[in-house]
Protein backbone atom coordinates (compact mmCIF):
# COMPACT_ATOMS: atom_id res chain seq x y z
CA UNK A 1 0.00 0.00 0.00
CA UNK A 2 1.42 2.99 -1.05
CA UNK A 3 1.40 7.09 0.84
CA UNK A 4 -1.61 7.91 -1.21
CA UNK A 5 -3.29 4.83 -0.77
CA UNK A 6 -2.87 5.05 3.11
CA UNK A 7 -3.88 8.92 3.04
CA UNK A 8 -6.87 8.27 1.40
CA UNK A 9 -8.15 5.75 3.30
CA UNK A 10 -7.07 7.72 6.73
CA UNK A 11 -9.05 10.89 5.41
CA UNK A 12 -12.21 8.87 4.18
CA UNK A 13 -13.10 7.23 7.67
CA UNK A 14 -11.81 10.76 9.09
CA UNK A 15 -15.09 12.46 6.70
CA UNK A 16 -17.22 9.32 7.40
CA UNK A 17 -16.57 9.40 11.39
CA UNK A 18 -17.02 13.00 11.55
CA UNK A 19 -20.24 12.94 9.83
CA UNK A 20 -21.51 10.22 11.43
CA UNK A 21 -20.63 12.10 14.93
CA UNK A 22 -22.33 15.31 12.99
CA UNK A 23 -25.75 13.67 13.45
CA UNK A 24 -25.41 11.51 16.48
CA UNK A 25 -24.47 14.41 18.65
CA UNK A 26 -26.43 15.57 21.24
CA UNK A 27 -24.93 18.90 21.30
CA UNK A 28 -25.32 21.03 19.02
CA UNK A 29 -21.55 22.60 19.12
CA UNK A 30 -20.11 19.18 19.10
CA UNK A 31 -21.89 19.04 15.60
CA UNK A 32 -20.46 22.18 14.30
CA UNK A 33 -17.28 21.06 15.32
CA UNK A 34 -17.87 17.54 14.03
CA UNK A 35 -18.79 19.08 10.82
CA UNK A 36 -15.42 21.45 10.91
CA UNK A 37 -13.87 17.98 10.36
CA UNK A 38 -15.20 16.62 8.11
CA UNK A 39 -15.07 19.89 6.03
CA UNK A 40 -10.97 19.48 6.78
CA UNK A 41 -10.99 15.59 5.46
CA UNK A 42 -12.48 16.79 2.52
CA UNK A 43 -10.09 19.49 1.98
CA UNK A 44 -7.52 16.81 2.65
CA UNK A 45 -9.13 14.40 -0.46
CA UNK A 46 -8.77 17.61 -2.63
CA UNK A 47 -4.84 18.08 -1.96
CA UNK A 48 -4.43 14.70 -2.52
CA UNK A 49 -6.62 15.08 -5.85
CA UNK A 50 -3.84 18.08 -6.48
CA UNK A 51 -7.02 20.34 -6.48
CA UNK A 52 -4.70 22.72 -4.56
CA UNK A 53 -7.30 25.72 -4.99
CA UNK A 54 -10.49 24.22 -4.05
CA UNK A 55 -8.61 22.93 -1.20
CA UNK A 56 -7.60 26.31 0.05
CA UNK A 57 -11.02 27.45 -0.89
CA UNK A 58 -12.62 25.07 0.94
CA UNK A 59 -10.58 25.54 4.42
CA UNK A 60 -11.30 29.68 3.83
CA UNK A 61 -15.23 29.41 2.60
CA UNK A 62 -16.30 26.38 4.92
CA UNK A 63 -14.31 25.64 7.37
CA UNK A 64 -13.52 29.08 8.00
CA UNK A 65 -16.43 31.82 6.95
CA UNK A 66 -19.98 29.25 6.72
CA UNK A 67 -18.62 27.65 10.24
CA UNK A 68 -17.79 30.23 12.20
CA UNK A 69 -21.20 31.67 11.19
CA UNK A 70 -22.57 28.33 12.36
CA UNK A 71 -21.07 28.35 15.95
CA UNK A 72 -22.32 32.34 16.34
CA UNK A 73 -25.34 31.36 15.66
CA UNK A 74 -25.39 28.14 17.68
CA UNK A 75 -23.65 30.26 20.78
CA UNK A 76 -26.46 33.33 20.39
CA UNK A 77 -29.30 31.00 20.76
CA UNK A 78 -27.16 29.34 23.80
CA UNK A 79 -28.63 25.69 22.40
CA UNK A 80 -27.32 23.11 24.40
CA UNK A 81 -27.93 19.33 25.14
CA UNK A 82 -31.00 19.80 27.09
CA UNK A 83 -32.72 21.78 25.43
CA UNK A 84 -32.27 19.72 21.90
CA UNK A 85 -35.33 18.37 20.47
CA UNK A 86 -36.20 14.60 19.96
CA UNK A 87 -37.92 12.93 17.21
CA UNK A 88 -39.87 9.69 18.16
CA UNK A 89 -37.86 6.03 18.33
CA UNK A 90 -39.87 5.02 15.10
CA UNK A 91 -39.37 8.01 12.99
CA UNK A 92 -35.42 8.27 13.90
CA UNK A 93 -35.73 4.65 12.54
CA UNK A 94 -37.93 5.55 9.24
CA UNK A 95 -35.46 7.91 8.69
CA UNK A 96 -32.42 6.10 8.83
CA UNK A 97 -33.42 3.07 7.22
CA UNK A 98 -35.12 5.24 4.38
CA UNK A 99 -31.34 7.05 4.12
CA UNK A 100 -29.62 3.33 4.28
CA UNK A 101 -32.02 2.16 1.20
CA UNK A 102 -30.85 5.38 -0.92
CA UNK A 103 -27.49 4.34 -0.56
CA UNK A 104 -28.09 0.56 -1.02
CA UNK A 105 -30.00 1.78 -4.47
CA UNK A 106 -27.22 4.11 -5.48
CA UNK A 107 -24.70 1.58 -4.88
CA UNK A 108 -26.61 -1.49 -6.41
CA UNK A 109 -26.77 1.23 -9.78
CA UNK A 110 -23.38 2.67 -10.22
CA UNK A 111 -21.71 -0.80 -9.47
CA UNK A 112 -21.79 -2.38 -13.47
CA UNK A 113 -21.38 0.92 -14.74
CA UNK A 114 -18.62 1.66 -17.20
CA UNK A 115 -16.44 3.84 -15.68
CA UNK A 116 -16.01 2.73 -12.18
CA UNK A 117 -12.71 1.11 -12.95
CA UNK A 118 -11.20 4.47 -14.48
CA UNK A 119 -8.22 5.72 -12.44
CA UNK A 120 -8.38 9.74 -11.08
CA UNK A 121 -5.06 11.18 -11.08
CA UNK A 122 -3.86 11.53 -7.72
CA UNK A 123 -0.85 13.88 -6.49
CA UNK A 124 0.15 14.79 -10.31
CA UNK A 125 -2.20 16.89 -12.95
CA UNK A 126 -2.09 20.87 -13.57
CA UNK A 127 -5.67 20.99 -13.94
CA UNK A 128 -6.16 22.37 -10.57
CA UNK A 129 -3.58 24.36 -9.86
CA UNK A 130 -4.20 28.52 -9.24
CA UNK A 131 -2.66 29.52 -12.45
CA UNK A 132 -4.84 27.40 -14.77
CA UNK A 133 -8.11 27.92 -12.83
CA UNK A 134 -7.91 31.69 -12.33
CA UNK A 135 -6.93 32.16 -16.40
CA UNK A 136 -10.21 30.08 -17.14
CA UNK A 137 -12.51 31.97 -14.14
CA UNK A 138 -11.12 35.28 -15.76
CA UNK A 139 -11.58 34.20 -19.83
CA UNK A 140 -14.23 31.57 -20.32
CA UNK A 141 -16.54 32.56 -17.08
CA UNK A 142 -16.10 36.43 -16.30
CA UNK A 143 -19.97 37.03 -17.02
CA UNK A 144 -21.34 34.08 -14.24
CA UNK A 145 -18.00 35.26 -11.89
CA UNK A 146 -19.22 38.66 -12.29
CA UNK A 147 -22.92 37.81 -11.81
CA UNK A 148 -22.02 36.27 -8.24
CA UNK A 149 -21.38 39.46 -7.15
CA UNK A 150 -24.37 40.49 -7.71
CA UNK A 151 -25.36 37.34 -5.81
CA UNK A 152 -23.58 37.66 -2.56
CA UNK A 153 -24.76 41.16 -2.92
CA UNK A 154 -28.42 40.38 -2.63
CA UNK A 155 -27.52 37.64 -0.30
CA UNK A 156 -26.05 40.13 2.01
CA UNK A 157 -28.75 42.42 2.34
CA UNK A 158 -31.32 40.28 2.07
CA UNK A 159 -29.80 38.98 5.55
CA UNK A 160 -29.55 42.03 6.96
CA UNK A 161 -33.51 43.07 6.28
CA UNK A 162 -35.02 39.34 7.39
CA UNK A 163 -32.59 39.63 10.85
CA UNK A 164 -33.91 43.40 11.48
CA UNK A 165 -36.23 43.65 14.19
CA UNK A 166 -39.37 44.27 13.54
CA UNK A 167 -40.93 47.63 14.77
CA UNK B 1 -6.49 5.93 -7.10
CA UNK B 2 -10.16 4.21 -8.73
CA UNK B 3 -13.20 6.07 -8.97
CA UNK B 4 -15.37 3.69 -7.50
CA UNK B 5 -13.88 4.45 -4.05
CA UNK B 6 -14.33 8.18 -4.65
CA UNK B 7 -17.90 7.20 -5.64
CA UNK B 8 -18.56 5.15 -2.51
CA UNK B 9 -17.23 8.05 0.08
CA UNK B 10 -19.56 10.74 -1.75
CA UNK B 11 -22.31 8.09 -1.83
CA UNK B 12 -22.10 7.89 1.77
CA UNK B 13 -21.64 11.24 2.77
CA UNK B 14 -24.57 12.19 0.57
CA UNK B 15 -26.67 9.53 2.40
CA UNK B 16 -25.60 10.31 6.13
CA UNK B 17 -26.66 14.17 5.12
CA UNK B 18 -29.67 12.49 4.19
CA UNK B 19 -30.35 10.22 7.30
CA UNK B 20 -28.98 13.29 9.01
CA UNK B 21 -32.24 15.56 7.90
CA UNK B 22 -34.70 12.77 8.36
CA UNK B 23 -33.79 12.42 12.22
CA UNK B 24 -33.02 15.58 14.09
CA UNK B 25 -35.71 18.22 14.28
CA UNK B 26 -33.32 20.82 15.05
CA UNK B 27 -33.02 23.20 12.37
CA UNK B 28 -29.50 24.36 12.38
CA UNK B 29 -28.09 20.60 12.28
CA UNK B 30 -30.51 20.10 9.24
CA UNK B 31 -29.02 22.99 7.82
CA UNK B 32 -25.52 21.58 8.37
CA UNK B 33 -26.20 18.09 7.23
CA UNK B 34 -27.71 19.94 3.30
CA UNK B 35 -23.99 21.50 3.45
CA UNK B 36 -22.68 18.32 4.02
CA UNK B 37 -24.59 16.75 1.02
CA UNK B 38 -23.21 20.03 -0.94
CA UNK B 39 -19.72 18.66 0.33
CA UNK B 40 -19.96 15.43 -1.39
CA UNK B 41 -21.45 16.53 -4.47
CA UNK B 42 -18.34 18.85 -4.88
CA UNK B 43 -15.76 15.87 -3.88
CA UNK B 44 -17.08 13.89 -6.55
CA UNK B 45 -16.91 16.52 -9.30
CA UNK B 46 -13.39 16.80 -8.48
CA UNK B 47 -12.67 12.98 -8.11
CA UNK B 48 -14.50 12.96 -11.84
CA UNK B 49 -12.28 16.05 -13.44
CA UNK B 50 -9.55 14.54 -12.44
CA UNK B 51 -10.68 11.25 -13.78
CA UNK B 52 -11.05 12.87 -16.99
CA UNK B 53 -7.47 14.47 -16.67
CA UNK B 54 -6.01 10.86 -17.18
CA UNK B 55 -7.93 10.40 -20.21
CA UNK B 56 -6.31 11.39 -23.60
CA UNK B 57 -9.26 13.42 -24.31
CA UNK B 58 -8.45 15.25 -21.22
CA UNK B 59 -5.01 15.50 -21.92
CA UNK B 60 -6.05 16.96 -25.12
CA UNK B 61 -8.35 19.86 -23.57
CA UNK B 62 -6.99 20.76 -20.18
CA UNK B 63 -9.63 23.84 -19.93
CA UNK B 64 -12.10 20.94 -20.35
CA UNK B 65 -11.06 19.39 -16.84
CA UNK B 66 -10.80 22.76 -15.28
CA UNK B 67 -14.33 23.34 -15.87
CA UNK B 68 -15.44 20.71 -13.29
CA UNK B 69 -13.67 22.40 -10.68
CA UNK B 70 -14.79 26.00 -12.05
CA UNK B 71 -18.43 24.29 -11.20
CA UNK B 72 -17.12 23.35 -7.44
CA UNK B 73 -15.95 26.68 -7.10
CA UNK B 74 -19.59 28.39 -8.35
CA UNK B 75 -21.30 25.36 -5.94
CA UNK B 76 -18.91 27.51 -3.10
CA UNK B 77 -19.89 30.92 -4.33
CA UNK B 78 -24.25 29.99 -3.78
CA UNK B 79 -23.64 27.76 -0.65
CA UNK B 80 -21.95 30.63 0.97
CA UNK B 81 -24.67 33.21 -0.04
CA UNK B 82 -27.42 30.36 1.09
CA UNK B 83 -25.97 29.72 4.47
CA UNK B 84 -26.17 33.81 5.28
CA UNK B 85 -29.43 34.31 4.34
CA UNK B 86 -30.93 30.41 5.52
CA UNK B 87 -29.17 31.44 9.04
CA UNK B 88 -30.90 34.86 9.09
CA UNK B 89 -34.17 33.05 8.55
CA UNK B 90 -33.15 30.43 11.32
CA UNK B 91 -32.55 33.59 13.66
CA UNK B 92 -35.70 35.46 13.18
CA UNK B 93 -37.90 31.59 13.37
CA UNK B 94 -35.55 31.47 17.28
CA UNK B 95 -36.81 35.06 18.30
CA UNK B 96 -40.60 34.09 17.33
CA UNK B 97 -40.48 30.63 18.88
CA UNK B 98 -37.92 30.80 21.24
CA UNK B 99 -36.71 27.11 19.61
CA UNK B 100 -35.15 25.94 16.53
CA UNK B 101 -37.74 22.98 16.38
CA UNK B 102 -38.83 22.41 13.15
CA UNK B 103 -42.26 21.22 14.49
CA UNK B 104 -42.72 24.51 15.51
CA UNK B 105 -43.35 25.35 12.06
CA UNK B 106 -46.53 23.69 10.92
CA UNK B 107 -48.84 26.62 11.02
CA UNK B 108 -49.08 26.51 7.53
CA UNK B 109 -50.87 23.18 8.40
CA UNK B 110 -54.47 25.38 9.29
Amino acid sequence: MSTTEILFWFLSALALGSAIMLITARSPVHSVLALIVTFFAISGHYILLNAQFLAIVNIIVYAGAIMVLFLFVVMLMNLNASAEPKKHRTLQLAGFISGGCLFLVLVAALRNADAVNKTTELVTGQSGLIGNLGRELFKTYVIPFELSSVLFLSAMIGAVVISKKEK
Amino acid sequence: MEIKYYIGLALALFCIGIVGVLTRRNAIIIFMCVELMLNAVNLLLVAFSKMHAATPMGKAFPAMVSDAQIFVFFIMVVAAAEVSVGLAIIVMMYRNTHSTDVNFLNRLKN
